[in-house]
């Protein structure tokens, strides 16, 4: 008989029952909630009667919309200047409070964006599934836990009943060998992943990124992986557990100590595929051909190496590929055979909780010190994830080195990467940024979006244009 | 939920690959803590020559005259004929909300994102997966003929062309059972109540750490 995949392995230690149809219910051991797609959850399980099945495996916090101005969030939520997203953030705090949900409010210490706080805590664990009701879930992959994103009839679901109806998926592995060149991130890695396979390419499979480069990978390197598995249609992203996991964990607030921590432990070995195990597709990359990648188009497959060229839609034989290029051309204001390293920036945005994480704010810091935003360039924004990496950023003094050079250092949120409270692009403007979706209006009516590295996002700052960043000294 | 049993309805093409869920309801809808009145802004960004605000009364804004759901033929629509990889994104629910509310029944498509598809099913919206060279021949039907109309029967699992030709599809056993009965989820989910308790105590035997628990002021 065939070994088991990770996958495989989470399925079958969750499994609380399989019906006849194939369905199954799968056990939910870590619940992570928010303010954007949990209200209409709370008030379905009010209007139904029921109660929250295990209160803690709930966890809460305000990011999407949460204001990123210090003037506004020292407010609290009354100082929240649109009524909307105060209200929202007010109706998380209500429920959460209503239920004796553990949340980590707007201004609390441990607040920030879901899917950094979730590791940053020891909330999210190896061996555990884990849900939100957000597509990003994927993330906590990289802790080989079996995590994803569910809608928010599913968030009812989870609170009441603790477990989520499942179908099983398939598996695929990425494997990508060999070692990246300098400069060259995690980033790059899941973006050049997602322009080979595209956006569909995982859909209806859990991605498992192995290979040497990834185990390679600090943990903040495997958690880019894994976030952007969605992006290449993928909901669930694993990385098998290694000794960096563990060391990750340990110590976390939240996670087990003692006796427990052992007994944990022994088992998180466990956590990788067989070596025999099937995977129903398998995709190899070699690290080592990877180059900083920038996004060009209004879908992350749309992607290209610093040092290419916009594509040709008359080099496109297949009719409808051709016509996306087209209505993506225009949209992004851009024209056929130009080299990505004209690309000219309005805005810069680092953040988001793909990018937003201590080792992100290092590598742009790195390029940002000594040096000034480009005139150009209208805004320059840092977000970090969460207030603790905000801290450790201050500590480092990196917030100087950023501001230093023109960049506005933020308050913890998901800001502008999907624009829901007042960080945005006008129509019209270039934004290299470090989020992961570059969709049509996805950081603001009209905005064009480039996907890039932390490390690009700064270079793209101080040049005014995106350039390949192992052009520029760093001076860390 | 609403029940789906079989649908009769008017066919709108929506010529466009990979359309994301920030598409089909922009994120300055989601603030809204309900459930409905997600329709008048769905695809607002393509729909209206405005920028889209929450609050706004809709009636009242420019419409795009190029976009396929502004155009009179159109008008009425209850089945979206949509190209590969529809719904991916952010997992909002709000768009198949927005779908919903605005008059669509059903998606065919030859393929879709999971969250999305998922979602569909938990809000009485059967999307619908046929193969690439059929929905071609649907979207070419749709275009060609205005009045285009289409019937889903759930039940034998066929769209049914008016010229009586018959197109199968398929449907996980569990998800047509509960769209045709219109059911809820979580009361079927808790019908087996002993059984997730009876796993839980397992698991926290087999995981305990897993069971830690944190008080709200924690």
């Amino acid at each position: 008989m065939a070994g088991k995949t990770l996958y495989d392995k989470l399925w079958d230690t969750h499994l609380v029952r399989e019906n006849p149809d194939g369905s199954a219910l799968l056990y939910i051991d870590r619940h992570l909630l928010h303010e954007v797609t949990s209200p209409q959850a709370f008030e379905g399980l009010r209007l139904a009667g029921r109660k929250p099945w295990r209160i803690d495996a709930n966890l809460a916090t305000a990011d999407h919309n949460v204001p990123t101005t210090s003037v506004e969030r020292q407010g609290g939520i009354a100082a929240i200047a649109d009524p909307v997203s105060r209200i929202q953030v007010q109706t998380l705090d209500d429920n959460c409070a209503q239920y004796g949900i553990l949340e980590y409010q707007m201004n609390d210490r441990r607040q920030g964006i879901v899917h950094v706080i979730g590791p940053e805590q020891g909330a999210t664990l190896p061996g555990m599934t884990l849900v939100c009701g957000d597509s990003h879930t994927s993330t906590h992959g990289a802790f080989g836990a079996l995590a994803h994103g569910i809608g928010t009839s599913e968030v009812e679901h989870v609170l009441a009943t603790q477990c989520l109806i499942a179908q099983k998926m398939q598996n695929l592995l990425v494997r990508i060998e060999g070692e990246l060149a300098p400069g060259v991130t995690a980033k790059d890695m899941v973006l050049a992943v997602i322009g080979r396979i595209g956006t569909a390419g995982g859909t209806g499979h859990a991605l498992e990124f192995a290979g040497s480069a990834v185990r390679s990978l600090s943990m903040e390197g495997r958690m880019t992986l894994c976030n952007m598995a969605i992006e290449a249609g993928a909901r669930v992203g694993l990385i098998a557990v290694d000794g960096q996991t563990i060391e990750y964990v340990r110590g976390r607030p939240l996670a087990p100590t003692g006796a427990l921590w052992e007994q944990a432990v022994a088992s998180w070995q466990q956590l990788h595929s067989d070596a025999d195990a099937h995977f129903d597709k398998v995709v190899e990359i070699a690290a080592a051909e990877i180059k900083p990648q920038v996004s060009w188009g209004t879908s992350p497959e749309m992607v290209l190496p610093i040092d290419g060229r916009i594509p040709d839609p008359d080099a496109e034989r297949d009719p409808r590929r051709r016509e996306s290029i087209v209505r993506a051309l225009e949209y992004m204001g851009l024209r056929a055979h130009q080299p990505v390293t004209e690309i000219r920036l309005d805005r810069v945005f680092i953040g988001s909780c793909t990018n937003s994480r201590i080792e992100d704010l290092r590598a742009a810091a790195a390029i940002a010190r000594g040096r000034k935003v480009a005139a150009s360039v209208k805004q320059a924004l840092v977000v970090p994830g969460s207030m603790p990496v905000k801290e450790q950023a201050e500590r480092e003094g990196l917030d100087r080195i950023f501001r230093d050079a023109g960049f506005e250092w933020r308050e913890p949120g998901c800001s502008m990467c999907l624009a829901m409270n007042a960080d945005r692009l006008e129509a019209g403007e270039h934004c290299a940024s470090t989020s992961n979706r570059n969709f049509e209006g996805r950081q603001g009516a009209g905005g064009r979006t480039h996907l890039v590295s932390p490390a690009m996002a700064a270079a793209a700052a101080v040049t005014g244009h995106f350039v390949d960043v192992r052009t520029l000294e760093a001076t860390s | 939920m609403k029940a789906f049993v079989r649908h009769e309805g008017l066919v709108a093409p929506l010529d466009r690959a990979n359309v994301d869920t920030d598409q089909i309801i922009p994120k300055q809808f989601l603030k809204s803590i309900r459930r409905t009145g997600f329709g008048a802004n769905l695809f607002d960004e393509w729909r209206y020559l405005d920028a889209g605000e929450p609050g706004q009364d809709c009636t009242q804004r420019p419409l795009n005259p190029d976009f396929v759901l502004n155009q009179a033929r159109y008008q009425g629509a209850s089945i979206l004929l949509a190209r590969e990889n529809f719904g991916c994104g952010s997992s909002r629910e709000h768009a198949p909300w927005a779908l919903e509310e605005y008059g669509f029944r059903a998606i065919i498509a030859p393929s879709f994102a999971d969250i999305f598809f998922n979602n569909c099913f938990k809000n009485g919206l059967l999307p619908i997966i046929l193969e690439g060279n059929i929905v071609n021949d649907l979207f070419e039907e749709a275009l060609a003929s205005p009045g285009y109309r289409l019937t889903i029967d759930l039940e034998r699992q066929q769209v049914l062309r008016r010229d009586g030709g018959e197109l199968p599809f398929t449907v996980d056993a569990f998800r047509k059972h509960c769209l045709l009965h219109g059911l809820d989820e979580i009361g079927l989910t808790l019908e087996h109540a002993a059984e997730i308790s009876a796993f839980e105590q397992r698991h926290r035997q087999t995981h305990p750490w897993l069971f830690r628990s944190e008080s709200a002021s924690g």
